[in-house]
């Protein structure tokens, strides 16, 4: 039977598994909104902006683990979307990106809303087609999908224009794609395994790093049972927040420039570090010179242009994280290590994550202490950049993967609103907060209206302190408190929440933060609270940049803290 | 480290944008690209190229694995360490008097070269070898006043009876039995 390009793509999208699309319609992609009525599987959610579309995907790819769809017109649609796949790259997140383009004849003749998006789009997505006949939409949609979703998952985009959607042809849907160059490698190298066991076995004071690979891999289980088998002390990077228990006693938090002191101590004096589906990213080893010097390393990663990239490997291992642990917990010995977990537990307690000691002062981090606590820690938390993200890291332990979204390696402020919009459409029975701060949240604040009109209750949480906080926080630090283009003025977000028709309320006193989170709570639907912070608080432990990991700036009050436990918020 | 010249052979689809998926990642990492031959192989949905660059060990291995990432790339792999030969061709238009036409076509023939075009005061010549060769042909005719020259860049196969591992490659790409 023939069908016109527009409806092969419904259908070929229905069989992929998609039932919602974030997209804004224009002239190119006429065709498709014009039938997607026809198809009431696929539900789409209008935005206000592309870029939104491209978050809310990236939100409802890294909350459910499935692919996220957006889409855009041909031009400034297409163009608004870069951001938010450039995002999704850097994240490994699974996301198909679909644009029109100008009719085929048009076609680099500079016509009305036209763009060279593949060309745009090559260095930041996993790959990308320009679909030529709508007879090949089965197959591209089918090759899509599964470049999206396998191996090191990340963002493809389908450039399809104007009149392939209009042209009829035989719809043909293959059961299986055969791409020669692309065949992600699962199975761990056995030798490189054995030798990865046989380190692990040997070593005196080991430190898994767990990154993102973990979640994407579903290892969670597998990382415990070696975790728990070899008593080895685990430190997560942002993104693998969550794929660890952070209230396992053998949990480190977050290790690298706002990580944990003791887990950035316990990996400087370590003699094995094993990562498992990390990068080595900058702002996680610090100065890479400098990293783990005593360590040897072993690194799983399922790309091998990862292995290597950053850091000296002595074991490599290509593979899925799931299939190579379970493979390695047979080899591992069960061990105690009483003398290293002695130690760590006194780089716990000598430098605890702490907090402020002023005690009548509305911190962020009580803010998020409180989150934590009046949800029992059961909620996705989907955060901005900066600050916000950090404390969201440090003082909310994640204790399911899936559950801290947040934009990590692009570090996107604006992503936290339509992120957690995706998030709550992928995952309606979770509870999700957006925690925003009030620079971020000016970046994506339109997409307030799409909560709204598709009814999809996001709890916002600003973090309002009147600048752009961690960009301040660099100017105190390193350039001499000169605050240029930080200071913050921000409109009434109580009176904006409020024109949209979400309930609203501003926070001043600490002692209003708890009742204010639980009002939010027990609302059916969005509603935002603005917490007026603490304007000059700042991130601690910070490694300076380009400074090693063994060179962290603690709070100033730590050594106060550390002679009363009051104002201390352990991690463990 | 050392940066010296490598030599790698790929194995693409002859499909539109792949030099430029290609290239692209030559240029983020600020590699200039020394030569890069591109042709059909004996299956016309599938090219082969063979790319020069100069660049330290760690960094080019590093791009040849991105490179690998790349869907439209079947097969890559660097060719600098194998027992490997390879050739460039080159066209040399070169000035030629009636007093030294004579002179410049013995040269040609030392370098086992041809002249495949006359004109009334140039000579075109063509020359096949490693990029030595063609680079000390080329000094000899400086004198003599080059016109305009055209080079292929190297193309490279490793030695020996068996086939390569992209030879294999090729083979499950198009679902061939050997």
């Amino acid at each position: 039977m023939k069908l016109s390009g527009a409806r092969m793509l419904c259908q070929a999208l229905i069989n992929e598994g998609v039932d919602v699309i974030f997209g804004f319609p224009g002239g190119s992609v006429l065709p498709l909104y014009d039938v997607l009525p026809e198809f009431q599987g696929l539900r789409h959610i209008l935005v206000r902006h592309e870029q939104g579309a491209a978050h809310a995907a990236d939100g409802y790819a890294r909350a459910t683990g499935k692919v996220g769809v957006c889409l855009a017109t041909s031009g400034p649609g297409a163009t608004n979307l870069v951001t938010g796949i450039a995002n999704a790259h850097l994240d490994s997140s699974p996301v198909v990106a679909i644009t029109g383009q100008v009719a085929r004849a048009f076609i680099g003749k500079d016509a009305f809303q036209e763009v060279d998006i593949t060309g745009i789009t090559l260095p930041i997505t996993k790959h990308n087609y320009l679909i030529m006949n709508a007879s090949d939409i089965g197959s591209v949609v089918k090759e899509a999908f599964h470049l999206a979703r396998t191996g090191r998952p990340g963002p493809v985009l389908l450039d399809i224009p104007r009149d392939v959607f209009v042209e009829e042809a035989e719809f043909n849907y293959p059961d299986k794609v055969e791409l020669t160059g692309y065949k992600p490698i699962h199975q761990g190298h056995p030798a490189q395994i054995k030798r990865a066991a046989e380190l692990i076995n040997s070593s005196e004071c080991p430190v898994i790093i767990a990154g993102r690979g973990i979640i994407i891999s579903d290892a969670c289980e597998q990382l415990r049972e070696l975790v728990e088998k070899s008593q080895i002390p685990v430190a997560t990077t942002l993104l693998g927040m969550g794929g660890f228990p952070g209230t396992h006693v053998l949990s480190l938090g977050m290790l690298g420039m706002h990580g944990t002191a003791y887990a950035n101590m316990a990996i400087q004096n370590s003699d094995l570090v094993i990562c498992l589906g990390s990068r080595f990213d900058d702002r996680a080893t610090g100065k890479v010179s400098a990293f783990a010097p005593a360590a040897k390393i072993v690194h799983v990663d399922i790309d091998a242009a990862e292995i290597g990239k950053n850091v000296r490997v002595d074991v490599p291992i290509v593979g899925d994280l799931k299939v190579v642990l379970q493979v390695l917990n047979t080899l591992v010995n069960s061990k105690s290590r009483p003398a290293w977990l002695e130690q760590i537990q006194k780089y716990q307690r000598e430098h605890p994550l702490c907090v402020s000691s002023e005690e009548d002062k509305l911190l962020p981090q009580h803010v998020i202490s409180q989150i934590y606590e009046l949800t029992g820690g059961d909620a996705t938390i989907v955060t901005g950049v900066g600050q916000n993200q950090m404390w969201c890291a440090q003082h909310f332990l994640y204790t399911r993967p899936k559950t801290l979204i947040s934009s990590g390696g692009l570090g996107t402020m604006g992503f936290e609103l339509p992120a957690a919009i995706g998030a709550k459409v992928g995952c309606p029975k979770e509870t999700v907060w957006c925690i925003a701060g009030d620079g971020g949240f000016q970046m994506t604040m339109q997409e307030l209206a799409t909560a709204v009109q598709d009814k999809v209750a996001v709890k916002i949480a600003i973090l309002n302190n009147g600048y752009l906080g961690m960009v301040r926080q660099w100017q105190e630090l390193f350039y001499d408190k000169r605050y240029v283009g930080t200071p913050l003025w921000s409109p009434d977000f109580v009176k904006i929440a409020e024109a949209y028709g979400i309930p609203a309320c501003r926070v001043k006193n600490k002692k209003d933060v708890s009742a204010a989170i639980t009002t939010a709570l027990s609302y059916d639907g969005s509603y935002l609270i603005d917490f007026m912070v603490e304007p000059e608080e700042n991130v601690y432990p910070m490694v300076p940049p380009g400074a090693s990991l063994a060179e962290l700036m603690e709070h100033p009050d730590a050594r106060r803290a550390n002679a009363s436990s009051t104002f201390t918020v352990s991690n463990v | 480290m050392a940066n010296s010249k490598r030599t790698l052979a790929a194995l693409v689809y002859n499909r539109p944008g792949v030099l430029n998926r290609v290239a692209s990642l030559f240029r983020r990492r600020g590699f200039n690209i020394e030569s890069i031959a591109v042709g059909r192989t004996d299956d016309p949905k599938l090219s082969r190229m063979t790319i020069v660059v100069i660049g330290d060990n760690a960094t080019v291995e590093q791009v040849r694995k991105q490179l690998d990432k790349i869907v439209d790339v079947v097969k890559i792999i660097d060719i600098t360490g194998d027992d490997m030969v390879s050739r460039e061709l080159a066209l040399v238009r070169v000035k030629a008097t009636t007093a030294t036409r004579a002179e410049i076509v013995q040269m040609v023939n030392i370098f086992r070269g041809a002249i495949i075009d006359v004109g009334s005061n140039t000579l075109v010549i063509e020359v096949t070898g490693d990029e030595d060769k063609i680079d000390s042909l080329l000094n000899l005719l400086r004198s003599y006043g080059i016109r305009e020259v055209a080079r292929t860049g190297r193309v490279a196969m490793t030695r020996g009876g068996t086939i390569g591992s992209i030879k294999a490659e090729e083979e499950a790409a198009t679902g061939r039995q050997r």
